[in-house]
C-alpha cells in the first residue's frame, strides 16, 4: 500500500521532472495514438529514452503499454529494479543467451495477455548519429503476432540533455515522432524486414 | 472618471488599470467573434478573411496570457515575481539552446548557465544589487562559460558554440531580468507605484508590435530584408513607431515622466523591441524555422514562448538604463 503511492508519487514527480527539462513532446506523425494493440520500437541512445516515451505517451495509453528493458542494468540495485517494476511496469529480457531459453519468452507471454511493447531493437545504446543495425527480435516478434501493428518511432535529442558520463541533466527539448504503421510482409526475408524497419525509424528524424 | 482615478491609492490604481485593459481584451475577443461569423459570398474572400481572423484571434490570445502573466506577477509579490520571470527565462533559453549545436562539450557550460548564472542573475535583482547585476552576465559570465567550455577539450565549432550560448543568455537571462528590475527601481515622489513602469514598458511595446502587424496586413510596401522578414518595412514601422510612443504619452500620468519623457522612453523601448524582434528573426531563419513554435511537423525545439517575448526582452534593459541614467537613479 505505502509501496504503492510511492510509486504513483514517483511516476508525478519523474513526469513533472521530464516534462520541465524536455517539454516531452509526442509527435503523432504517422498514426494517431490508440489503445489498440502495437509494438512501438524506436532508437535507443540514452537510459532515459525508456523515461521519454513513457512519459510522451498519453495517459490512457500508458498502462496498457510496457516497455523491454534489459534485465542486468536495470535490475543492478533494488531501486532501479523498484523503479521499473512499481513505476514503469516494463518487462525484462537477459542479454546473456542460455541454449535452453528463449529470450523473447516474457514478451509473448505479455503480448498474449493484450499489452503493447515498447522495444529498442538495436539492444543496445547506441553513440552514433544514426542507429544500429537491429536485432531479430522484432522480425521474430512480428512473425509471431502477423496482426499487430508495428509504430517506428524516433526519439529526437534525449542524448543532449545527459551525455555519456554527466550526472546533472540539462534542459533540452526532446520529441518523440511517431510513424507510419509497418506490417511484415508475406514471405519477406529477415535482413530485409530489419533493415526497412530501421530505415523507417530513420525516416523519422527529418519528417 | 479620472478624478476618481486619481484619489485611489497606488495599489488600487493598478488594479483599475488591470480591470481596464481586461475589459477592452473582452471587448476585442467579442469583435472579433462577430466578424468570424460574417458570412461573404466571395469564396477567396471568405477564405482570405478567415486567416485574418485567424491572425488576428492567436494575436489576441498572445495579449491575453501576456496581461494574465503580468497580473499575476503583479499580485504575487517580490519574490514570487523573481521566480514568475525567472520560469520564463528558464523556458525561453531552454526552446534557444534546443536549436542551437551546443555538443557533448558544451554540458558543463550549460549546466552552468541553467543552474548558476539564471538564479544568480535573479537573486541580484532581488537583493538589490544594481551595480553587478548589470556587469555580471556581459563581463563575469561572458569569460567563465568559455573557460568551461575550453576545459572539455572540444574545438570543433568553437566560437560558434559559445557565441550562441552566450546569445542566448543575453537574451533570456539578461534582458528578461530586466523586467522585473523595473519595479525595484527607486523613483523620488514615487512611492509603490513602480509596477505602472512595468506595466508601462510591456503595454507600450506590446502596442508598437500589434499595431505594426496590423498595418502589415492593411498596406503591402516595400520590403526591406526579404530574406529575414517578409513584412519589415519601414512605413508600417513608423506607423507602430507612433502609435506606441503617443500610448506612452497618454500614459504619462501613471509614470513618474511628465508627457513629452513618457514619450521619448517610450519610443526608445519601442525602437529597442521591434528592431530586436526583427534581429531574433533573422536568428530562426538562421536556424531554418519560420517561427519557434512548431505546428504539427514543426521542428524539435520551437515551443513558441520567444516568439512571445522576444520584443521585450531587447526593450527591456534599454527602458532599464535609459531610465536609470535620465533620472540618474
Amino acid at each position: 500500500m505505502l509501496l504503492d503511492w510511492a510509486a504513483r508519487l514517483m511516476s508525478y514527480f519523474l513526469l513533472g521532472l521530464i516534462r520541465l527539462l524536455t517539454g516531452s513532446q509526442a509527435r503523432w506523425w504517422g498514426c494517431p495514438p490508440k489503445a489498440e494493440q502495437r509494438i512501438y520500437f524506436a532508437n535507443h541512445q540514452s537510459h532515459a529514452d525508456l523515461v521519454m516515451i513513457w512519459a510522451a505517451l498519453p495517459r490512457e495509453l500508458r498502462r496498457g503499454v510496457r516497455a523491454v528493458a534489459a534485465r542486468d542494468y536495470w535490475t543492478k540495485t533494488p531501486f532501479r529494479q523498484w523503479l521499473t517494476t512499481a513505476v514503469f511496469n516494463v518487462i525484462y529480457v537477459s542479454r546473456e543467451r542460455h541454449a535452453d531459453e528463449d529470450p523473447l519468452e516474457p514478451l509473448i507471454e505479455a503480448m498474449n495477455a493484450g499489452d503493447s511493447l515498447i522495444l529498442f531493437p538495436e539492444g543496445t545504446r547506441g553513440y552514433a548519429d544514426e542507429p544500429q543495425a537491429f536485432k531479430a527480435g522484432l522480425y521474430n516478434l512480428a512473425l509471431r503476432f502477423p496482426d499487430v501493428e508495428l509504430v517506428p518511432a524516433w526519439i529526437n535529442n534525449v542524448q543532449r540533455v545527459m551525455p555519456k558520463g554527466e550526472i546533472v541533466p540539462v534542459p533540452v527539448l526532446c520529441s518523440v515522432t511517431f510513424g507510419v504503421p509497418i506490417r511484415l510482409l508475406p514471405g519477406e526475408e529477415r535482413q530485409a524486414f530489419l533493415q526497412r524497419t530501421r530505415a523507417a525509424v530513420l525516416a523519422l528524424r527529418d519528417v | 472618471m479620472y478624478k476618481a482615478l486619481k484619489n485611489l491609492t497606488a495599489t488600487e490604481q493598478v488594479g483599475a488599470l488591470f480591470i481596464i485593459i481586461f475589459g477592452l481584451l473582452m471587448i476585442a475577443g467579442v469583435a472579433v467573434f462577430m466578424l468570424s461569423m460574417r458570412e461573404s459570398e466571395d469564396a477567396m474572400a471568405q477564405q482570405r478573411r478567415s486567416s485574418d481572423n485567424k491572425n488576428l484571434s492567436k494575436l489576441l490570445k498572445t495579449s491575453w496570457v501576456m496581461i494574465f502573466v503580468f497580473w499575476i506577477a503583479w499580485i504575487s509579490g517580490d519574490i514570487g515575481r523573481l521566480v514568475l520571470f525567472g520560469v520564463g527565462s528558464f523556458f525561453a533559453l531552454r526552446e534557444f539552446l534546443t536549436l542551437s549545436p551546443t555538443r557533448h562539450g558544451d554540458h558543463r557550460s550549460l549546466v552552468l548557465a541553467f543552474f548558476g548564472v539564471l538564479p544568480f542573475q535573479y537573486w541580484l535583482v532581488g537583493s538589490e544589487h544594481f551595480d553587478l547585476f548589470t556587469v555580471f552576465i556581459p563581463v563575469y559570465v561572458f569569460l567563465a562559460l568559455p573557460v568551461a567550455s575550453a576545459l572539455a577539450n572540444d574545438p570543433q565549432r568553437f566560437l560558434e558554440r559559445n557565441a550562441k550560448l552566450q546569445w542566448g543568455i543575453m537574451v533570456c537571462i539578461y534582458g528578461m531580468s530586466h523586467v522585473p528590475a523595473l519595479m525595484l527601481l527607486d523613483f523620488p515622489h514615487y512611492n509603490n507605484k513602480s509596477a505602472f513602469l512595468m506595466l508601462f514598458l510591456v503595454l507600450v511595446v506590446q502596442t508598437c508590435m500589434v499595431t505594426q502587424h496590423l498595418v502589415n496586413r492593411r498596406l503591402y510596401r516595400h520590403v526591406v530584408a526579404p530574406l529575414i522578414s517578409q513584412s519589415f518595412n519601414w512605413r508600417s514601422w513608423w506607423v507602430g513607431m507612433g502609435v506606441g510612443s503617443l500610448l506612452g504619452a497618454l500614459l504619462a500620468g501613471i509614470t513618474p515622466f511628465v508627457p513629452g519623457q513618457a514619450f521619448v522612453m517610450a519610443f526608445i523601448a519601442c525602437a529597442a523591441g521591434s528592431l530586436g524582434h526583427l534581429v531574433m528573426k533573422a536568428l530562426k531563419r538562421d536556424r531554418g524555422i519560420p517561427i519557434w513554435r512548431g505546428e504539427g511537423r514543426g521542428v524539435t525545439g520551437a515551443g513558441g514562448m520567444l516568439d512571445r517575448i522576444d520584443s521585450l526582452c531587447f526593450a527591456a534593459p534599454v527602458f532599464f538604463h535609459s531610465v536609470r541614467w535620465f533620472f540618474g537613479l
